[in-house]
C-alpha cells in the first residue's frame, strides 16, 4: 500500500511512527515545537505528543547536542534538529569530542542513540550559512554514522532506522529536495526494507558508474538519462559512514569507470575517500581514473553565483565525458 | 528606514531579493543606539540592524545586495565603523569583545576614547558565544557595550524559552551593570546607549543594555508568525509603534510642524524610489568571482580550479544560451 509523500512529509511521518513505536523517542531543537520547524518537518508532533516529547530548546546548538547526550544516558532516544547546516558548528565540540566517543570511552557501557537531523546543501537561493555541505567532517569522525536520503521512501524508513540505531546518526536532509514527491510504501516492515548502511542502485547501466547521494542523486539520474551515448549506472550511496563498498566495487568492476558527484567541496570531500578506496579495490578493472565532480574549494558563494558553484547536470556530464576520454 | 524596510519586503515578494529581515518595530532601538555612536566607535551587528547601518553611512543598496545574493555585504567595516552582518547567532559578541580588548591595548581608552558595541537579540542570549563574550568583557574590563534588542521572539520561540530572568539582570552575574530601556523610545535609547558607551570609552568597563521592544513583522520574509503568536499581542504593540510615538512627542512639544512631516514623507518617497531602481538594476556577479578573496596569498588549488572552470565556461561559448548540450 502506498501513500504519496514529499521527502519532508515522509520524514515527518517517519518521526511520528518512531514516536508512536517507542515512548523514549523525543524531538529537540529550535522552533521544532509549535512552529513545526522552519521546514515543517516536525509539524503536528508538538500538538500530538506534547511539550515533554517535542522540546523547543533555547537557541544554543552546543546546548542541544550536549543535553541530548545526557538524555541518551538516561535512556531516551533524542532526535535533534539543527536548523540549518551552517549552524551545526557551535555543536561541533559536543558532537566530535563527546557524542562520537562516548561508547568507546565507556567501554561500551554507554549507548548514544542520538539522531542529528540536518537540512543541508544549496540551491535554494539562501543567504550565507544556509547552503553548506558539511558531510566530510562527519564522515571523518570515528564513532558517527552518517546517512542521507534522496527520495521519500528512504526518508520515511531511514529516519526510523536511524532512531533505532544505538549509535549516533547524522541524518542529512537534502533541503532543496524536500518537496520532491513519490509513492512511499509505509506498510512494509522496517526489518525488510533496505538496511540503513546499504547503497542502492538507482538506475542500472553497463559503461560507467555514477555515484551520488542526497540532493545530487536526482541530478545524477538526469545526467544518466541525458547521456544517450553511454549506459550509465547510478548508485545512491545513502550511507557515507560506513560506505557500502561491496555494492560500489561490484558495479565499478562491471563498468570500469567511476564518477563521484557531490555538493561538498572537492578537497578532502567524500569523493576523495571513495576514489582512494575504489582505486585500491578495483585497480585492474579501471579504464580511467576515478573522476570527482564537486563544489570548488571556496566558501559557498552568494546565492546569485550558486548555479555556477554547485555541480549541475552539465558539470556531471562533463565529468562523465572526462571518464570516457581515457 | 521604515520605508526602506517596506520597499525591501515588496522587492522580496517580487523575486528581486532572496530574503529580507524586517526591522519593523525596532527602529527606535536601532536609531537611538546608532546615533549614540561616535565616528571612531565600532559596531558589530547581527542581521537585522538596518537602522544602525543607516546611522553608520551604509547605503541601503549594500544591504539589499546581500539579501539579493549579489554580495556577502561587502562594505568596508573599518571605513564605516560597522562590521559585516553576522548570521551565525552570537558569534559577533566575541568579535566585539576582542576588538575592545585591542582598543585597550592601543591605549585608546580615556576621555576621548573609543567604544565598541555589539548587537544581538533575545534568542542570542542563550548562545555560549554570547555568554563567553560577557565573561571575557568583564574579566578584561573591556570597553564594550552589549546591546540586546529584546523583541520578545526568536523566530517562533517566545522569551520564556530563552530566559527565566529579565535579560538585563544577567549582567550582574558576570560582574557589570545591566539596564533595561524602553526600546520603543528613541530618545531613551539614545541617552542610555550614550551613557553606556561613555562608560566604556572612559575605562569603566562593559554594560549590557536590554532594549525592550517588539518584532512587529515576521521573523523574515520566509516566516509566518500567525502559526505561533496571537494577533492581540501584535495589536497591543502596534499602539506603541516607536515612530508613532516620536511623532506624537514632536507634535505635543511643538518641536515639528506639518511642513516637517511632509518633508519627511517626501524624503522617504525619494529613498523608496532609489531603493527600487538600485535593486532592480543591480548586476549579478561574474562567475569567476567565486574564486576571489579566499586567501591573501596565491593558492594552487584555487588557481587550478579557476583556470579549469574558465576553460569549462568557454567551452559553452557559441553553443547557445542553454549550455553545451
Ligand atoms: C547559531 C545559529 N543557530 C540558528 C540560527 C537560525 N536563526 C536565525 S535567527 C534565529 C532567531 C534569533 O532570535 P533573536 O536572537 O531573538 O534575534 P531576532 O531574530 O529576534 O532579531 C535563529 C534560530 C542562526 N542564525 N544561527
Ligand atoms: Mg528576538
Amino acid at each position: 500500500m502506498g501513500t504519496n509523500l514529499t521527502i519532508g512529509k515522509a520524514i515527518n511521518a517517519g518521526l511520528r511512527a518512531a514516536m508512536e513505536h517507542d515512548p523514549k523517542v523525543l524531538m529537540m531543537g529550535e522552533d521544532v515545537g509549535r512552529l513545526g520547524g522552519v521546514f515543517r518537518v516536525t509539524d503536528g508532533l508538538y500538538k500530538d505528543f506534547g511539550a515533554d516529547r517535542v522540546i523547543d530548546t533555547p537557541l544554543a546548538e552546543s546546548g542541544i547536542v550536549g543535553t541530548a547526550i545526557g538524555m541518551a544516558m538516561r535512556g531516551y532516544r533524542p532526535v535533534v534538529e539543527i536548523q540549518f547546516d551552517g549552524f551545526f558548528f557551535p555543536a561541533a565540540n559536543q558532537t566530535f569530542t563527546q557524542l562520537a566517543k562516548m561508547r568507546r570511552r565507556s567501554a561500551g557501557k554507554l549507548a548514544m542513540p542520538v539522531v542529528m537531523r540536518i537540512p543541508y546543501g544549496g540551491g535554494i537561493g539562501a543567504v550565507e550559512h544556509h547552503s553548506e555541505s558539511p558531510e566530510a567532517y562527519f564522515q571523518h569522525t570515528a564513532g558517527l554514522r552518517v546517512v542521507t536520503v534522496a527520495n521519500p521512501e528512504d526518508a520515511y524508513w531511514m529516519i526510523q532506522q536511524a532512531i533505532r540505531s544505538d549509535d549516533p546518526v547524522i541524518f542529512l536532509e537534502p533541503k532543496r529536495r524536500y518537496y520532491e514527491k513519490t509513492e512511499v510504501d509505509t506498510e512494509a516492515s522496517i526489518h525488510e526494507v533496505t538496511p540503513l548502511g546499504s547503497a542502492r542502485v538507482a538506475r542500472p547501466g553497463t559503461d560507467c558508474t555514477l555515484l551520488a547521494y542526497g540532493p545530487m542523486v536526482k541530478t545524477a539520474l538526469q545526467a544518466a538519462e541525458a547521456d544517450t551515448d553511454h549506459s550509465i549506472e547510478v548508485i545512491d550511496v545513502r550511507s557515507l559512514s560506513p560506505v557500502d563498498y561491496p555494492t560500489i566495487t561490484a558495479s565499478v568492476k562491471r563498468t570500469g569507470r567511476l564518477v563521484v558527484a557531490h555538493e561538498a567541496t572537492l578537497t578532502g570531500g567524500p569523493g576523495a575517500e571513495i576514489a582512494a578506496r575504489v582505486t585500491e579495490e578495483c585497480f585492474y578493472h579501471l579504464e580511467s581514473p576515478v573522476i570527482r565532480v564537486a563544489a570548488f574549494d571556496t566558501p559557498y558563494p552568494q546565492s546569485r553565483l550558486e548555479e555556477h558553484y554547485l555541480p549541475d547536470l552539465d558539470r556531471v556530464l562533463d565529468g562523465v565525458d572526462r571518464a570516457f576520454a581515457y | 528606514m521604515r520605508r526602506v524596510d517596506s520597499e525591501a519586503i515588496t522587492l522580496q515578494r517580487q523575486g528581486e531579493l532572496g530574503l529580507w529581515v524586517s526591522l519593523l518595530g525596532q527602529e527606535a532601538a536601532q536609531i537611538g543606539s546608532g546615533r549614540a555612536l561616535r565616528d571612531r566607535d565600532m559596531a558589530f551587528p547581527s542581521y537585522r540592524e538596518h537602522g544602525v547601518a543607516w546611522c553608520r553611512g551604509i547605503q541601503p543598496k549594500e544591504l539589499l545586495s546581500m539579501f539579493r545574493g549579489a554580495s556577502n555585504g561587502g562594505w568596508d567595516p573599518h571605513e564605516h565603523g560597522f562590521h559585516l552582518y553576522t548570521i551565525v547567532i552570537g558569534s559577533q559578541a566575541l568579535h566585539a569583545t576582542g576588538y575592545a580588548m585591542g582598543v585597550q591595548r592601543d591605549g585608546a581608552v580615556g576621555e576621548d576614547g573609543t567604544a565598541v558595541i555589539s548587537y544581538f537579540g533575545d534568542g542570542a542570549t542563550s548562545q555560549g558565544d554570547t555568554n563567553e563574550a560577557f565573561n571575557f568583557a568583564s574579566v578584561n574590563n573591556a570597553p564594550v557595550v552589549f546591546f540586546c534588542q529584546n523583541n520578545q521572539w526568536a523566530i517562533s520561540e517566545p522569551l520564556e524559552r530563552q530566559s527565566r530572568v529579565p535579560i538585563y539582570r544577567r549582567a550582574a552575574g558576570f560582574g557589570f551593570p545591566g539596564v533595561r530601556v524602553d526600546g520603543n523610545d528613541v530618545l531613551a535609547c539614545l541617552a542610555v546607549t550614550r551613557a553606556a558607551l561613555d562608560n566604556a570609552r572612559t575605562g569603566n568597563g562593559p554594560t549590557l543594555v536590554e532594549a525592550f521592544t517588539y518584532r512587529m513583522g515576521a521573523h523574515t520574509t520566509n516566516d509566518d508568525p500567525t502559526r505561533y503568536r496571537d494577533k492581540a499581542e501584535l495589536d497591543e504593540w502596534k499602539a506603541k509603534d516607536p515612530i508613532l510615538r516620536v511623532r506624537r512627542y514632536l507634535e505635543a512639544n511643538g518641536l515639528a510642524d506639518e511642513a516637517f512631516f511632509t518633508a519627511v514623507d517626501e524624503e522617504s518617497d525619494r529613498v523608496g524610489e532609489t531603493v527600487r531602481t538600485q535593486c532592480r538594476s543591480m548586476p549579478d556577479p561574474e562567475p569567476l568571482d567565486i574564486f576571489h578573496e579566499v586567501y591573501a596569498e596565491p593558492n594552487v588549488h584555487i588557481d587550478q580550479q579557476r583556470a579549469e572552470f574558465a576553460d569549462y565556461l568557454s567551452s559553452f561559448e557559441g553553443a547557445g544560451a542553454e549550455g553545451g548540450r
